[in-house]
């Protein structure tokens, strides 16, 4: 692991092509648009991955801002899915896999020896593409992680945060009165949903999510949509998509992954109208790379 | 101008078949504009008769490009380069139209004119008008065609001649007008005639604008003092004689 302890206070962005000044994590920086100031909550410098021999990310050079939603987007293969598990060290749990670079939540380094990986991923919670309530109650499935890292002091609490969470979710009024049945037993946008209560029980600071609504209907798909945006003015949201309307739709920054490269990172509105890369264009515009 | 072909060729067939509606629209425009100064100066009443009824093609078309481009996005929901060219296509068509309404209502003063008979001198300025206008139009149409933003420039810039042109010729007519009352009536048609002339390189600037904006996906940003330009001069005549 490359840890380096004396950063420089502002590093070189390198993002479609071009070399940019941004702050490092938690300090104020400029928004897309240059009207107003945001902090950068997540950035990763430099990011190679490997699994084996294999490498899939290739220098990666990423700012998320705080209180925005990321999407990330790319072909099958492109190495989304890789970055986004990097972000809470998912990629820990696969043999062979090794990470090369700095990642940084507020500035602190997250392969830290001395960081807890556990209290990282209650920091950096995340939602998977299937739905995958624990076989629990409704009640159960939230109050789960608010319980083992002690958030509660007692039941009372407990209720509480159980019921914002699944508020906050968009899923109370539907599940109200029937919070001891099985969650396995809502539909999918429910169980979705539920994951998303379960994320947020614990009061994280980044949510990532992904693919969260592929196996969904259109209706279900629009519940998250809305969820996503609404979540976004408490947490730090980064998601991966095929779904380039959805991305356009949710997001304020978009990141193009092509061949573990990031080919290209600008404001969503920036992306989808004039993108700088040919590749981005060709993979947005659906023509052949 | 595009690179490369879509994955889903039909995508491809549907953008292609709208930008073939856009150029033929333009070629109506060109012999419509064409016709109209034709019509002026060979005194051809007939001519000017078959212009006011062929502008029913020209609408026809932009309605088709109306509903090519809703069809389009609601369809393929085009991103990036596809989203520009669509929008482009709305927005050229649309100017396309107004160009060809305003070789129709030159066509409309061609009439009356003829019918009174009297030859004002000053009219001999439109054709030279008319033609810079004309080149105008055929550029921005192969700047549209070759995706060349420089030659939209280029166009954009050769509006300032025009305006100059209308200009003078509104200082001409105003002396004409002041020689002989009985010129009043011939001298306002030519000057609206004039007008239209100039108000339809505008809308050649506008599709300049437009096709800029669909290569380099950027709007383009020149000082616009151009408008303010024409009008301070003219108002600055009125005053003056006055």
């Amino acid at each position: 692991m490359n840890m380096e302890n004396n950063r420089p206070e502002t590093v070189k962005s390198v993002a479609g092509g071009m070399a940019i000044d941004t702050a490092v994590t938690g300090e104020k920086n400029l928004k897309m648009d240059g009207t107003e100031e945001t902090t950068i909550k997540m950035s990763a410098r430099n990011l190679d991955v490997f699994y084996g021999e294999k490498q899939a990310l290739f220098g990666i050079d990423l700012d998320v801002p705080e209180q925005s939603v990321t999407a990330l987007i790319g072909p099958s293969g492109c190495g989304k899915s890789t970055f986004l598990r990097c972000l809470n060290r998912m990629n820990d749990t696969i043999d062979g896999c090794r990470v090369d670079g700095d990642i940084r939540i507020d500035q602190s380094d997250i392969y830290d020896r001395a960081l807890d990986v556990v209290e990282l991923r209650a920091r950096i919670g995340m939602v998977f593409q299937k739905p995958n309530p624990f076989p629990k109650s409704i009640y159960d499935n939230v109050a789960y992680g608010p319980k083992i890292h002690g958030l509660a002091q007692d039941k009372d609490e407990l209720d509480e945060i159980v019921r914002s969470s699944l508020e906050r979710a968009g899923l109370l009024k539907e599940v109200v009165d029937r919070l001891d049945s099985p969650g396995t037993g809502l539909s999918g946008g429910q169980q979705q949903r539920l994951c998303i209560a379960r994320a947020i029980a614990v009061s994280p600071e980044v949510i990532l999510m992904d693919e969260p609504c592929s196996a969904l209907d259109p209706i279900a798909t629009a519940h998250i949509e809305e969820l996503i945006d609404e979540l976004r003015e408490n947490f730090t949201i980064v998601i991966v998509t095929h779904n380039m309307q959805q991305a356009a739709r949710v997001s304020q920054q978009t990141a193009f992954f092509h061949l573990g490269i990031l080919v290209e990172c600008n404001a969503t509105n920036e992306i989808f109208t004039s993108p700088s890369d040919e590749r981005t264009q060709g993979y947005i515009t659906g023509r052949y790379g | 101008m595009t690179t490369g072909h879509h994955i889903v060729k039909s995508y491809d067939d549907e953008l292609k078949a709208l930008n073939d509606t856009i150029i033929e629209m333009a070629n109506l425009t060109e012999i419509q504009f064409e016709s109209a100064i034709q019509a002026l100066m060979n005194q051809d009443t007939e001519l000017a008769y078959k212009i006011i009824k062929d502008d029913d093609r020209i609408d026809d078309l932009n309605h088709e490009v109306d509903e090519m481009t809703m069809k389009l996005l609601a369809l393929r929901q085009p991103m990036a380069m596809d989203l520009r060219n669509v929008v482009a296509a709305i927005k050229i068509s649309s100017d396309l139209e107004r160009i060809a309404d305003y070789a129709t209502n030159m066509a409309r003063r061609t009439v009356p004119l003829i019918n009174e008979g009297t030859v004002i001198r000053p009219i001999h300025n439109i054709p030279r008008m008319g033609e810079a206008v004309i080149e105008m139009l055929k550029n921005v149409v192969d700047a549209y065609i070759a995706g060349d933003a420089d030659k939209a420039v280029a166009v954009w810039h050769a509006d300032k001649a025009v305006d100059e042109m209308y200009v003078s010729l509104f200082r001409e007519l105003l002396t004409y007008m002041m020689e002989d009352a009985s010129h009043i009536t011939p001298c306002t048609h030519v000057l609206f005639i004039a007008k239209n002339i100039e108000r339809m390189g505008d809308h050649v600037t506008n599709v300049c604008e437009t096709v800029y904006y669909l290569v380099r996906g950027e709007p383009l940003r020149e000082d616009r003092v151009r408008k303010t330009r024409t009008d301070r001069l003219l108002t600055d005549d009125i005053e003056t004689k006055e």
